[in-house]
């Protein structure tokens, strides 16, 4: 009896705690959505009060469709992100599959030479990356952070896919062959949709480190039509950093797909970190 | 290794001499990686040793390291900001870590209910970007917005309010507390993971020994655990000494007030790109690049060697 009182209230104690620590994560980013839609009065004599029918105002919104030129800085980033997924998968698997499938002389060094940018940070190279971008003239064009993104996300593709992919089975692959399929083929056509679970998973890894990044943008790409959203966001609240209402509707404007996203893909996400990334 | 044959190539009737299509499986990614990320961070550690002198590039050696360490233009900003990156550094590893790795054993309790609704709420932090991070933050510290007195006046903490932002005694530690309530997801994720992988039969054994509840956690799941909280203390030392973001969008580039905030990332980009009246230097900035590299791979280098090595022993 008195067993089975202990481990509830060391149930509840847990579930306080966590509720406690839950409300402290999802709490600013609530209020940051509440108050954008409330009038400036409101804003700041009820910040707790949830918009009612006396205090709901879109003004913050109008400002901010009005003046910024979001539509834009969304489609760069959308651009950019997807491009940069894009490459980084089929460049990255393509890598993985030699790496995983073939033994040859340099697979080790290779393998090796790969993962260095795993753990050391691309942003330290940015000063002969600035220097090499303005000599091919790609400074402040997309491509520019394309390639930079797609080179900062191709060794943890390689280093997870290539985890997967050892994990195809060999009697497929050679079932293929005699078949007469062109080593492209296999690649493409058997081993490609057998990791798709795992492309997905490194798709998500790579895409929130893209769209959140503000420093190669600031430096590579800080023209008016290459802004990504968040150096547009960045710069825009910094200008209104008076009008709270402008800069509580650019926040939740850029909080809201990434909100969307999340409660698409949570699912995937947390697997993909819980299964797949660590070993 | 070359005469070893390989699974296929014993399948296959004719021994191909060339096999083109590694090769062509290789090249685009070695290819991209290798002129945007590899040249470039060499080419970046090549002019930390060069310098503009009489309006020509000459080789210094290690002249703007000794410049960095000890001119009196250079060094006061350098070892400041050096040591907010160890302090920032610090609190992180003392505050994100132990919470990661207590959310994560609380939410590996057994058929605990609504597990998934805390883990995507802890989450959701991690995947917003600094500038939304830091700008929430900024007004809810803010004292124009009486949101946070409102709040510690519910605890009775009101006294103790006061703009932690705008004070170089508290700004580094309320700006890495921000950090940390972003970024505690991800410790708490990879320790979550681990402790899903602890084998049933061990946590079995160590029941039918009678070590239950709290003793269990430190004697047996704790160890057990120890090279996830390796991983994540490599990745938060790596994270912390490649920062900017955040210090950026809240403290602006001077990171102040009074430089009380600033660190490698911010000192990197004042000295390259310049700031207000101070001009953009190339060769100092490869110089502060490179020695933020130096720290990196002394850091990972440290945990490859010593720190996995040992607990791979302790494992076997």
């Amino acid at each position: 009896m008195s067993k089975a009182r202990t481990s509830l209230t060391r149930t509840s104690l847990v579930h306080l705690a966590l509720i406690g620590y839950a409300i402290i994560s999802v709490f600013p980013v609530f209020l940051t959505l509440i108050n954008s839609m409330k009038d400036r009065n409101a804003i700041f004599r009820n910040p707790m009060q949830l918009p009612t029918p006396e205090t709901f105002d879109l003004v913050g919104y109008t400002t901010v469709l009005g003046q910024g030129d979001f539509a834009t800085y969304f489609q760069n980033s959308f651009i950019v992100t997807v491009a940069s997924i894009a490459l980084v998968l089929l460049f990255g698997a393509m890598a993985a599959f030699a790496l995983s499938e073939y033994r040859f002389r340099g697979n080790t060094l290779m393998g090796l030479y790969l993962a260095i940018g795993i753990m050391i940070p691309i942003r330290l190279g940015t000063v002969a990356i600035l220097q090499g971008m303005v000599a091919t003239g790609l400074v402040n064009t997309l491509t520019a952070l394309v390639l930079v993104y797609t080179a900062q996300g191709i060794p943890l593709a390689v280093f997870i896919l290539s985890e997967f992919m050892r994990t195809v089975s060999d009697d497929l692959k050679n079932a293929g062959r005699i078949d007469g399929l062109s080593e492209y083929a296999i690649f493409f056509r058997l081993v490609l949709p057998l990791v798709r679970p795992a492309m997905a998973t490194v798709a998500v890894f790579t895409m929130i480190p893209i769209w959140n990044d503000l420093w190669f943008p600031l430096i590579l790409a800080p023209s008016e039509a290459t802004k990504t959203v968040t150096l547009g966001s960045q710069i825009f609240i910094g200008q209104f950093v008076t009008n709270w209402n402008a800069v509580l509707a650019a926040l939740s404007l850029a909080i809201l797909p990434v909100l969307i996203l999340y409660f698409i893909f949570s699912r995937q996400l947390i697997r993909g970190i819980t299964s797949g990334a660590v070993k | 290794m070359s005469d070893i044959p390989s699974s296929h190539e014993a399948t296959g009737p004719i021994r191909r001499p060339r096999r083109w299509h590694i090769g062509v499986f290789l090249l685009p990614a070695f290819i991209v990686y290798s002129a945007v990320m590899i040249l470039p961070l060499i080419e970046t550690l090549r002019l930390s040793l060069f310098n503009t002198v009489d309006g020509q590039p000459a080789f210094v050696g290690l002249g703007n390291f000794m410049v960095l360490f000890g001119d009196e233009r250079w060094a006061a900003d350098f070892w400041n900001a050096l040591k907010n990156n160890v302090i920032f550094f610090i609190i992180h590893m003392l505050v994100q870590n132990p919470i990661g790795v207590a959310l994560a054993a609380m939410l590996s309790i057994p058929k605990l209910r609504f597990a998934a609704f805390y883990r995507t709420a802890i989450f959701l932090p991690t995947l917003l970007s600094f500038v939304i991070v830091g700008f929430i933050w900024k007004l809810i510290l803010s004292p124009i917005w009486g949101v946070s007195p409102y709040l510690m006046d519910l605890v009775g903490l009101k006294s103790f309010f006061s703009p932690w932002l705008g004070k170089p005694g508290s700004a580094l530690i309320a700006v890495s507390l921000i950090s940390v309530w972003q970024y505690v997801g991800i410790p708490m994720m990879l320790i979550y993971a681990a402790l899903l992988n602890i084998p049933e039969e061990v946590i079995e054994a160590a029941e039918c020994d009678g070590v239950t509840g709290w003793s269990q956690f430190w004697k047996i799941k704790l160890p057990l655990i120890l090279p996830a909280i390796g991983i994540i203390s490599i990745l938060t030392f790596v994270g912390n000494f490649n920062a900017f973001d955040l210090i950026y969008t809240v403290q602006g580039a001077l990171a102040g007030p009074d430089k009380s905030t600033d660190i490698l990332g911010t000192l990197l980009y004042r000295t390259f790109f310049g700031f207000q009246l101070q001009l953009g230097d190339r060769s100092m900035g490869a110089t502060i690049a490179t020695v933020m590299f130096l720290i990196i791979l002394a850091g990972v280098s440290l945990y490859l060697f010593a720190i996995q090595r040992r607990m791979r022993r302790y494992q076997f």
